[in-house]
């Protein structure tokens, strides 16, 4: 794989398909909306339930954003960041269930 | 193939936006759980096979993470639900029944 390191020379790829534009500022309102219920949440099981939510749209927020830089190295993060969250939410459920 | 591609990803995005939308309207945690699991699974995973198919270098790599969302998501929403429902926390007004009130175990 060849790098491009020119600072935002990936913006050429996003203003040859601007949809690209609008498929990310709709997956940022809707981890928006993940974050207002994570503020709101009555119990901890709904702020739990909203952060899950929350890191699988963000899992594909970077996949696309790797698309649209032309970084290969974004989808490592993204797999990393996935499999930690899976690890936290497990955590999360635990500690709900029994206590620590 | 990029026409194919950005179409995938649109319906991908599309899933991932009503699964948020989902967290946010419905009144109960368990609602709030089957609506954004389903939801940013079928979400997630078009959204990258959409990326892997619009650059055909890095399709292997996307599919790997694909699959593992997969997999893990599901399994860590049956788990935060399971606790949830052990724990005590009551349903829904409009809710008709519970069937897990027969099992050992769960409270209430």
């Amino acid at each position: 794989m060849e790098e491009n390191f020119e600072p935002l020379a990936g913006w050429l790829r996003s203003l040859e398909h601007p949809v690209l534009l609008i498929f990310i500022v709709v997956i940022a309102i809707g981890i928006i909306l993940c974050i207002i219920r994570m503020v709101k949440g009555p119990t901890a099981a709904d702020r739990a339930v909203a952060l899950d939510t929350a890191t699988i749209v963000t899992v594909a927020l970077l996949v696309l954003l790797g698309f649209i830089f032309d970084r290969y190295i974004y989808l490592d993060v993204s797999l990393v960041y996935s499999i930690i969250s899976f690890v936290g939410i497990i955590a999360i459920a635990r500690f709900l269930e029994k206590g620590i | 193939m990029d026409i194919f591609g950005m179409i995938i990803t649109g319906i991908g995005v599309v899933f991932l936006f009503l699964g948020s939308l989902g967290i946010f309207r419905m009144p109960d945690v368990y609602n709030r759980v089957q609506a954004g699991t389903k939801c940013s699974t079928l979400g997630c995973f078009l959204t990258i096979v959409g990326v892997g198919i619009m650059q055909p270098e890095w399709f292997w790599k996307t599919l790997i993470i694909a699959v593992f969302v997969l997999i893990s998501n599901p399994v860590s929403s049956h788990a935060l639900g399971r606790a949830s429902r052990k724990k005590g926390i009551s349903l829904c007004d409009k809710s008709v029944t519970d069937k897990t009130k027969e099992f050992k175990g769960y409270k209430e």
